[in-house]
């Protein structure tokens, strides 16, 4: 491994920047794969981009025959991440929780006296409206969004901003009703309905969760399950496309 | 993967103290070995390890090997077989087989 192999690893970390660094077993000899980019020794074999751009997407490391060379794919994909939108009650119980399950947890809150870092040890707090912060932090496809405020004016822009990103997961709390309202605001700003299916309201799977760590429990249950279906998506065999 | 991750850092510390350091990488696993594919070792040039690739039960013949690969800048493939029985000593409650893949960092 080279050193500027080792710095470009930590660079790709900080970015949040998915990478697959290629190594030929034989000599060690090395490329970079991004998702839109390679760089390296090896970075002009197309079978290794595209292997390792595939080991990629599933999130596996393998090592892998292509051509005559063993190449080991080692994936560095960003770790989950949940965005918790309102430092409430129930974000008391499922930010430690998320964080226990290895998500990099973000609390975000505009509210001063709930958004502290006391309320919530050991995990980010943001106090900011969430479509500002989500702008700064950037939302991908290894996101997840959840909003627990049952106010409008922080939850709706959360939730616009959300669609309209890839993150895998969208969860609001609130009852059928409110969900109903919910979809009837979001369409006055371009949110059609084929794009609110996306929300999971109410929130979390149906395990007659009461008190806030239930509520936490069936919230966490829930993006565990739409995570595990979709990197089973993407690992089932794909019929080459042309 | 965070694991992984540290590992890295540290032996980028190490680098940059100008230190001679090598790291460790389970590429492929048989049956239930300890640490899945991807987990790493750092080893430097004293001896210093950062990471793990199997919980304990190989670390020494691959930091052995590490120094080696600091010495003279080869790779190495490892193979190791986990007995049940030596998997039992070291507390893991099945064998499984690992191979390793050890380099310089240059």
């Amino acid at each position: 491994m080279k050193t500027e192999t080792l710095a470009a690893l930590q660079d790709a970390r900080v970015k949040r920047r998915a990478v697959t660094l290629a190594t030929r077993l034989s000599d060690a000899a090395e490329a970079l794969v991004y998702r839109d980019d390679a760089k390296g020794e090896l970075a002009g074999d197309a079978a290794i981009v595209a292997a390792a751009q595939r080991a990629m997407d599933i999130g596996k490391s393998e090592t892998a025959d292509i051509g005559d060379a063993k190449i080991f794919l080692n994936v560095y994909v960003p770790p989950p991440r949940l965005i918790i939108v309102g430092a409430v009650h129930i974000a008391q119980s499922l930010a430690p929780m998320a964080a226990m399950l290895e998500f990099d947890v973000t609390v975000v809150d505009p509210r001063g006296a709930w958004a502290t870092t006391q309320r919530f040890p050991g995990v980010k707090v943001i106090q900011d409206w969430a479509d500002e912060a989500f702008q700064a932090m950037g939302l991908d496809v290894s996101t997840a969004v959840v909003t627990l405020t049952h106010d409008p004016k922080l939850d709706d822009p959360a939730l616009e901003a959300a669609l309209k990103s890839d993150v895998f997961y969208i969860g609001a709390l609130g009852s059928r009703r409110t969900h109903a309202k919910r979809k009837e605001r979001l369409a006055e700003v371009g949110i059609t309905e084929d794009m609110f299916a996306r929300v999971h309201g109410p929130v979390g799977l149906n395990i007659g969760a009461k008190s806030p760590a239930e509520i936490a429990v069936s919230i966490l249950g829930q993006i565990i399950e739409v995570r595990a279906r979709r990197l089973e998506a993407l690992s089932a065999p794909k019929v080459a496309a042309a | 993967m965070s694991d992984a991750l540290e590992v890295l850092d540290q032996v980028g510390k190490w680098k940059a103290d100008g230190k001679g350091v090598a790291v460790a990488t389970v590429i492929v696993t048989w049956g239930s070995s300890p640490r899945p594919v991807g987990s790493q070792l750092g080893v430097d040039d004293g001896g210093n390890m950062v990471g793990s690739v199997s919980g304990g039960c190989i670390e020494g013949a691959v930091v052995k090997e590490a120094l080696d690969a600091i010495k003279d800048g080869k790779p190495r493939l490892l193979d190791f077989g986990v007995t049940d029985e030596q998997a039992w000593d070291v507390g893991l409650a099945c064998g499984g087989k690992v191979q390793v893949f050890v380099e310089k960092v240059n």
